[in-house]
């Protein structure tokens, strides 16, 4: 229960589905979490180690006031995960300008954002370990789903750049491949849709938001100081196939 | 040679480099090529109509593909090749620097794939190439904005090829390496010296090369081919 004991982490989209059984298990872990999202958590559930700031990813002075903030208070940030994501389900043909830019935005140039915020103190205690979420859509094609998928996959590149950029420097930066998960996001999904990609996964049923935090808390502990730039898939099999 | 006889293509970023040499080779295989940039393209010669273009206009993509519809009533072929790159390292890249490649690079070829499928889709058949690079598939260090853009040309071309195959219409990816073009040329000889240090054949390729590998793609002879990441790096991605 202390894999990440005086780590300071922030997680954003952290309150909810994966982003807040992140922050759950970070703290469980000896971690003090900053959740960052536009909704505030229970506090109270998540215990006294974990503190809520608001944070729109998109926002870039709203980031560097964000990191100003965790080391001032702190004088460090060691983990970011950037989890914070929106969907839109419109395929290539039918999406539309606005919500192409807001998905791309949000799940694209808000992780390109984070990571450039973060490494300002990462870089300058020359440690540090970013987490980016990307998806089984940043790797497959879907039906639909056109600008998802598109971010999701910058996701991956923009990670890999970051890990092999930032090396030398001690930031470690890989990404979690999620597949199927019950979260809010995937609970507004059409039920038909949820049941096709569970029936591809060939353990049967999709995760909890616990299976993709643990990975998250490898990816974050000194256990994985020997990983930068690669992809944690945890899909049930799905992308296996 | 494949024969695309009657075949209406449109390329985009045709002044130089990969885009110059993928619309001479679809020309030269017998297609009605439209050649667009935003530079001057006046050496591609009367058989290739050439338009101005900046592939970020979506109104612009509207005027041309609606002059190809007016003129041939169809759509066959569209490689989205207009790319810029950008050589900031992540911490030093502005917003702006970024919206501008990410602009270019992937919403750019978004557009271009909203354009052609409203004829594709109509037609029930027609083959997109999309321009990526081995930067989409890996990385080298800075250069930040290029990685993201280029590794989402990836996934938009899967989404696309499995969003429509079953409407007639094939996408695929080009991943080139190390390419003597006016953009490689333009780069440092100790950004070109990673890559080509590192490219098992031990030398660049030249755009026609690139250009052989979209002339198969877009012909019958692929017909069966869809979502596929098509490296043409002298072995980079195999390392």
């Amino acid at each position: 229960m202390n894999r990440l004991t005086d780590k300071v982490a922030v997680v954003t989209g952290g309150a909810m589905g994966i982003g807040l059984a992140t922050a759950q298990l970070f703290a469980d872990e000896g971690a003090t979490v900053v959740v960052a999202d536009l909704t505030k958590p229970d506090l109270d559930a998540l215990g006294p180690t974990v503190e809520y700031a608001e944070l729109d990813v998109t926002d870039e002075a709203a980031w560097a006031g964000l990191v100003a903030d965790v080391t001032s208070e702190y004088g460090r940030l060691d983990v970011l995960v950037n989890n914070a994501g929106v969907i839109d389900y419109a395929g290539i043909a039918e999406v539309t300008p606005e919500d192409w830019a807001r998905v791309i935005g949000v799940d694209q140039t808000g992780v390109f954002l984070g990571i450039r915020a973060a490494l300002g103190p990462m870089r300058a205690q020359r440690a540090g370990s970013i987490i980016n979420l990307s998806s089984a859509w940043g790797v497959v094609g879907s039906e639909g789903v056109a600008a998802y998928q598109a971010a999701k996959g910058a996701v991956r590149g923009l990670t890999r750049n970051a890990a092999i950029t930032y090396a030398t420097d001690g930031v470690r930066v890989n990404t979690v491949i999620p597949g199927w998960v019950t979260t809010p996001l995937t609970d507004r999904q059409p039920p038909e849709k949820n049941a096709e990609v569970i029936a591809l996964t060939p353990l049967g049923y999709g995760a909890a938001p616990r299976d993709i935090a643990w990975g998250c808390v490898y990816l974050a502990s000194d256990e994985s100081r020997y990983v930068t730039g690669s992809e944690l898939v945890i899909d049930g099999g799905l992308l296996a196939r | 040679m494949d024969n695309l006889t009657g075949r209406v293509a449109l390329v985009t970023g045709a002044a130089q480099g990969i885009g110059h040499a993928v619309a001479t080779a679809l020309a030269a295989a017998g297609a009605e090529v439209t050649a667009t940039d935003i530079r001057d393209q006046s050496d591609l010669g009367d058989h290739i109509r050439t338009r101005s273009h900046d592939v970020t206009d979506d109104r612009r993509w509207r005027e041309i593909v609606a002059e190809i519809e007016a003129d041939h009533g169809r759509l066959d072929i569209l490689v989205n090749n207009a790319g810029v790159s950008g050589y900031d390292d992540l911490h030093d890249l502005s917003l702006t620097e970024w919206n501008r490649i990410v602009g270019i690079n992937q919403t750019g070829v978004l557009l271009g794939m909203q354009h052609a499928l409203r004829l594709m889709r109509a037609q029930q058949s027609g083959s997109i190439v999309n321009i990526s690079s081995i930067c989409g598939a890996v990385s080298v260090p800075g250069v930040a904005a290029y990685h993201a853009s280029k590794h989402a040309v990836l996934t938009m071309t899967k989404n696309a090829a499995v969003s429509y195959a079953r409407e007639g219409i094939r996408a695929n990816a080009v991943l080139p390496g190390w390419i003597r073009t006016p953009l490689t040329l333009g780069q440092t000889g100790e950004l070109n010296g990673v890559f080509l240090d590192a490219t098992p054949m031990g030398v660049g390729g030249e755009p026609s090369d690139v250009a052989d590998a979209v002339c198969f793609l877009v012909s019958d002879r692929a017909r069966f081919v869809t979502g596929v990441d098509l490296p043409v790096d002298g072995g980079y991605l195999a390392r």
